[in-house]
């Protein structure tokens, strides 16, 4: 349904976009995340016709929105980063405003009547927008986005500035409409991506960085492979006896310690569930387990990883998830994954190094 | 286009400045008129139309200024400009908004000729046998007097609308749109000046030419005479054209930067 293929954008000498390419299928919920300045909103921006790319094309339904814009753009709907309303208009007014300006043929009412309904937007839609709070303005955004029923929504940021509620209530939104849509949306909330997003394409300096299904991403983070375990005993030998254990692959004390307890930062073997067997050794040994529990990768060091080892793949400290991503897109997306793991545990060991130093 | 042109005009009216510009347009005109042509007890309408041209210059700016400067500012162009609407159509829905008000204005200042006529009748009445013929207003110059505000009207509001491009804020908006078109109506009025020797100030005759030929009003003194000037229509109605041309280059050009 979406298709990019090597776009480049320069502002003069500056180079928002670099060779991006990705495509989204029908009934694909898309998610562009990336830093501020990353190049998520120069993509949408091209995506829909409001900037021209330096080169490569962007191609919607089939065609390419430079060549044909008029017919391109009909299969969108666009909420920009600052939703784009007119305050001196009522809500009601406005989507009628958006509804002429698309072209539609439609039962008029009724289908606004049902996107009012949708966004939950019934009670205010007399109301000028210029007296709506942030949220319901946004909403609004998201709305004016759904007036024609395009076959391609395309959402920048559209959590910002919501409250809790109301951000669970645009993702269930955003679900919804990505059964039957093409969906890309983009944010710096890795959150935000998982819960709503079947695939993500991280950006990071107008590179792609990784292009990825959701699963993937979220199976290195939930799979039970590092755990915190707080045991009271002496450090060393608890350590060497971690180490020494059947199934774990890496075992470090870090520099904390609850109570009596010291804490463990373990890493087993994928598949291997360690954690009955370490009760029975360490009561063996009459050492207490005060305490265990999954860390997992959250997605903040997973995201941080891939940016920075893009970031630095030139250096001579390249890590090796960077190599990776750079020997070409197959195997850069099958050892993603665990390149991001590893990644992300030296990133903390190296955190916890300097700490205990400072210490 | 027509979603653009109907937004753009109700939004005269959900705003102040429609109102505001109206409102002013009507009254220097009624105080023009009376000070030009019922003050001075003539039927001649030609310096009316020549000083409310001149109140032009500050009254097309108040009409143009939002069109575009707004839309940026608030990022509202970006909702035209990823929908499906030519830029073509964009800046002629608003361009033909804001002619509209301003042809809304000037049919309204029509009313300012109904005295004239009124007196007209009454004078002769008065003294029918004698000046039958000559006395009254000269319909066909104050129609040829209303046509050609119109055109420069029309003109106007597109270099107005141009410079509104060029801007995110209404206000240096209006003060350029105020010194170009300033510039461009009185820029012919140099050539009338004349030194203590009753020379022309500025002597060479070519210039003079070259001057009352980009001058807005140079062309006007043959439409308050009753004299229809095809090459004045013509010289207005591309002058609009060209403005608007550049206007939709700057949109476009905007896309590739």
């Amino acid at each position: 349904m979406i298709r990019i293929e090597h776009l480049t954008k320069n502002y003069g000498s500056v180079c928002a976009l670099d060779d991006v390419s990705f495509t989204a299928e029908k009934g694909e919920i898309v998610g562009l995340l990336g830093p501020n300045g990353a190049g998520k909103s120069t993509a949408m921006n091209i995506l829909t016709g409001y900037l021209s790319s330096t080169s490569g094309k962007a191609l919607i339904g089939g065609v390419d929105i430079l060549s044909d814009p008029l017919q391109a753009k009909k299969m969108i709907g666009y909420l920009p980063e600052q939703p784009p309303l007119y305050l001196d208009m009522t809500v009601w007014e406005y989507l009628n405003f958006c509804y002429e300006l698309k072209g539609c043929r439609m039962d008029r009412e009724k289908h606004l009547k049902e996107i009012c309904d949708t966004v939950r937007l019934g009670e205010v839609s007399g109301r000028l927008i210029r007296h709506l709070s942030k949220g319901y303005r946004q909403r609004v955004g998201i709305a004016q986005a759904m007036v024609g029923d395009p076959k391609v929504m395309i959402f920048d940021e559209p959590t910002v500035g919501l409250d809790p509620k109301q951000i669970i209530e645009v993702r269930n939104l955003i679900r919804g409409l990505g059964k039957a849509h093409t969906v890309i949306l983009s944010t710096h909330l890795l959150s935000e991506v998982q819960a709503v997003c079947d695939r993500i394409v991280i950006i990071n300096q107008g590179r792609i960085v990784a292009n990825e299904k959701t699963e993937r991403i979220a199976n290195v983070v939930s799979g039970n492979r590092r755990f915190r375990a707080k045991i009271c005993g002496p450090q060393a030998t608890v350590l060497q006896t971690l180490l020494d254990m059947p199934g774990i692959l890496r075992a470090e004390a870090l520099p904390e310690r609850d109570g009596d307890a010291s804490v463990y930062a373990v890493e087993t073997e994928q598949g291997v569930d360690i954690r009955k067997k370490l009760f029975y050794l360490l009561a063996e040994r009459g050492w207490a387990l005060v305490g265990l529990e999954a860390s997992g990768v959250d997605l903040e060091d997973v995201f941080l990883s891939v940016v920075d080892s893009s970031e630095q793949s030139g250096a001579k400290r390249a890590p090796r998830s960077a190599r990776k991503t750079r020997k070409g897109k197959e195997t850069a997306e099958q050892t993603l994954g665990e390149a991001l793991y590893e990644e992300a545990a030296r990133r903390r060991k190296e955190a916890a190094a300097e700490k205990s130093e400072e210490d | 286009m027509r979603a653009i042109y109907r937004k753009e005009l109700r939004s005269y009216f959900i705003n102040p400045i429609g109102y505001i510009y109206l409102g002013v347009f009507l009254v220097s005109a009624a105080v023009l008129f009376y000070f030009t042509v019922l003050g001075n007890a003539t039927y001649s309408t030609a310096s009316y139309f020549t000083l409310l041209v001149g109140a032009l210059t500050i009254l097309i700016p108040l009409l143009t200024m939002r069109l575009f400067a707004e839309e940026k500012k608030l990022r509202t162009e970006q909702l035209l400009l990823t929908a499906p609407v030519t830029l073509t159509g964009m800046v002629l829905g608003k361009y033909f908004a804001a002619l509209t008000v301003f042809g809304a204005g000037v049919l309204a200042s029509v009313i300012n000729f109904i005295p004239l006529y009124v007196i007209a009748s009454a004078e002769r009445a008065d003294e029918a046998e004698l000046f039958q013929s000559t006395l009254g207003p000269v319909t066909g110059e104050i129609f040829g007097g209303l046509i050609a505000l119109l055109l420069v009207g029309a003109a106007l509001i597109a270099v107005g609308t141009f410079i509104s491009s060029l801007t995110e804020n209404q206000l240096s908006a209006a003060v350029i749109s105020i010194a170009v078109i300033g510039a461009m109506t009185l820029i012919g009025l140099l050539t009338g000046i004349t030194d203590a020797d009753g020379q022309p100030w500025i002597r060479f005759a070519w210039i003079r030419a070259v001057l009352n030929w980009i001058s807005v009003l140079g062309r006007f003194g043959s439409f308050t005479n009753g004299i229809f000037d095809f090459a004045a229509i013509f010289y207005y109605l591309s002058l609009a054209f060209v403005f608007l041309f550049l206007t939709i280059r700057i949109y476009e050009k905007r896309r590739w930067g």
